[in-house]
């Protein structure tokens, strides 16, 4: 009697647990869906803002962040990978690798406002990138270089030792064996840690807050040297700038839906490609 | 003047950190011939065969000591290039590891990591090699179909197909049938006594009957030691040594 009662009352806490966690996930969800979704329209996807912010649209934000998403990764990509094939194909095992593991995690942990002054003290001054798309987008890079490395090593790690040892018996190279067996096999995990990367460049404001926002801007940007607008950092433009606070409210509303969903999107397209991963070495 | 001896081990030791695995292992594997080795796990019998092919470069932390001799030729002096070592040498391994590939593309990688360019020829030697695995009749029908989807004694014939296409001289078997059903195990066993013309063979296995009914020659090994070698038969009928005689009557093992 007692032991079915504590099992009950086990459960029950379990999953009283994972409908708060949902609950407070819905609320997110549906408070910003129903408040955004009324200033959401073409004008509104497609227009740069008008009227001190209060109308118009957020497409220069959009266009801000897609690009600052792509400077990041096309800097971080080729980085990160050879960081980790490195490490998992090649590096001696021992103490070093192990060191320079935990450094690599720990970077991970670097609060992303001390990335953001890196970036203006390297890319922005000693560089003399300025505060621009290119400056954004590398700080950004560095930001996820963590994520890519640790992702990439896990893809990496979880291809059978048995297929680079056939590999390596048909007197197939290191090399060979790492290009043409482990990464096609690594993809699907490392295109995982992709997403998931572009994911969080997308939603970070302190890195860009000092390398590349800008306040407001008429247009599209013109070249990677020009400053940029990015869909989080105009959330708070439009919630601190205060001269209407009514529609700007609204449009910061718009905004962060505009926003959800990409990040969701891009989750989605995550959770796609590992589930086709997994299941790839089991008939 | 025809040497019959094709690889010879002279004095081997080998030690995984401060593990001795092998100690002072000398032997002979026979042109032409399928040499089994057996011994109760643990006894050093895969580790020896993988040092014939320099499998084992890729273990941290190892030692070794004396000579290997391919034709002649130290294999692990530093003159030699492991990979072609390997190329010269097959291995067929415990459990099928076919590549996560079409069963056309698993063979065509060795192939093609070797050089090979020319899509006819790569298509020819693809359908030889299966053939001379007794897989063709099997698959000729989705050659572009996933290795993997194949049975488990299909995808080791695969396997033993993807190592003949690209012509080694000696053939590897580290007991090849451990993960196999009975009937999967007797069609490796026939391709082996049919492969024997062609290739030099070596056989790990747990498996005593497997010895007798493939080999030609058997090495019993036992805690690291070669404690006998010799013709199958005598090994089987007339041990010479009472350890031997106690593995193969089954006392231990």
């Amino acid at each position: 009697m007692k032991r079915n009662f504590t099992q009950t009352l086990g459960f029950t806490f379990l999953f009283s647990s994972l409908a708060l966690t949902l609950l407070v996930l819905f609320s997110i969800i549906y408070f910003i869906g129903v408040r955004g979704f009324r200033v959401l329209s073409w004008t509104f996807l497609t227009q740069a803002p008008r009227q001190a912010m209060t109308a118009g649209g957020v497409a220069p934000a959009i266009v801000g962040t897609f690009y600052l998403a792509l400077i990041a990764i096309l800097f971080s990509l080729p980085l990160a990978l050879a960081c980790a094939i490195y490490l998992c194909e090649y590096s001696p095992k021992g103490w070093v690798v192990n060191f320079i593991r935990v450094g690599i995690n720990n970077l991970a942990g670097v609060p992303s406002v001390v990335f953001g002054l890196f970036g203006l003290a390297i890319f922005v001054k000693f560089l003399k990138f300025g505060v621009s798309m290119l400056s954004g987008g590398l700080t950004l890079g560095i930001l996820v270089l963590p994520v890519i490395i640790s992702a990439a090593q896990e893809a990496l790690l979880a291809v059978p030792h048995s297929i680079r040892e056939a590999s390596l018996a048909l007197g197939a190279t290191q090399w060979q064996t790492i290009r043409r067996i482990v990464l096609p096999a690594a993809l699907p995990g490392i295109l995982t840690g992709i997403v998931l990367s572009i994911g969080r460049v997308v939603g970070e404001t302190a890195p860009i807050l000092f390398t590349a926002a800008a306040f407001y801007l008429r247009g599209f940007p013109k070249s990677v040297f020009s400053e940029v607008m990015a869909l989080p950092y105009h959330i708070y433009a439009l919630m601190t700038e205060g001269t209407h606070p009514k529609e700007q409210t609204g449009m910061a509303y718009g905004c962060s839906l505009v926003l959800l969903l990409l990040v969701l999107a891009i989750s989605a397209l995550a959770v796609f490609l590992r589930q086709r991963q997994r299941g790839r070495f089991h008939v | 003047m025809f040497d019959p001896v094709k690889i010879k081990a002279q004095h081997v030791d080998f030690f995984y950190g401060n593990q001795q695995a092998l100690k002072d292992i000398s032997m002979d594997i026979d042109v032409g011939r399928v040499t089994a080795i057996i011994g109760p796990s643990g006894c050093g019998k895969s580790t020896f065969i993988r040092l014939l092919n320099r499998m084992n470069d890729l273990v941290a932390h190892t030692v070794l000591r004396g000579h290997i001799y391919l034709e002649g030729q130290d294999i692990f002096s530093p003159a030699v290039d492991p990979v072609e070592i390997r190329r010269r040498v097959g291995m067929v391994f415990q459990k099928p590891n076919p590549f996560p590939k079409s069963i056309f593309e698993n063979i065509a990688y060795g192939l093609e990591v070797n050089g090979y360019r020319d899509r006819d020829v790569i298509e020819e030697r693809v359908v030889m090699s299966l053939k001379k695995a007794a897989l063709w009749e099997e698959v000729k029908e989705r050659l572009r179909d996933s290795a993997l989807k194949l049975s488990g004694g299909q995808q080791q014939r695969l396997c033993i197909a993807r190592c003949l296409a690209v012509a080694p001289e000696v053939l590897l078997f580290d007991e090849p049938c451990a993960s196999l059903d009975p009937i999967s195990t007797a069609k490796i066993e026939e391709l082996i006594l049919e492969l024997k013309k062609d290739y030099t063979i070596a056989i790990v296995t747990h498996n005593m009957q497997q010895a007798a009914r493939v080999s030609d020659r058997t090495a019993f090994f036992l805690l690291g030691e070669l404690v006998e070698m010799g013709e199958t038969q005598h090994i089987f009928t007339a041990p010479k040594d009472k350890r031997t005689e106690a593995y193969i009557t089954g006392r231990f093992g």
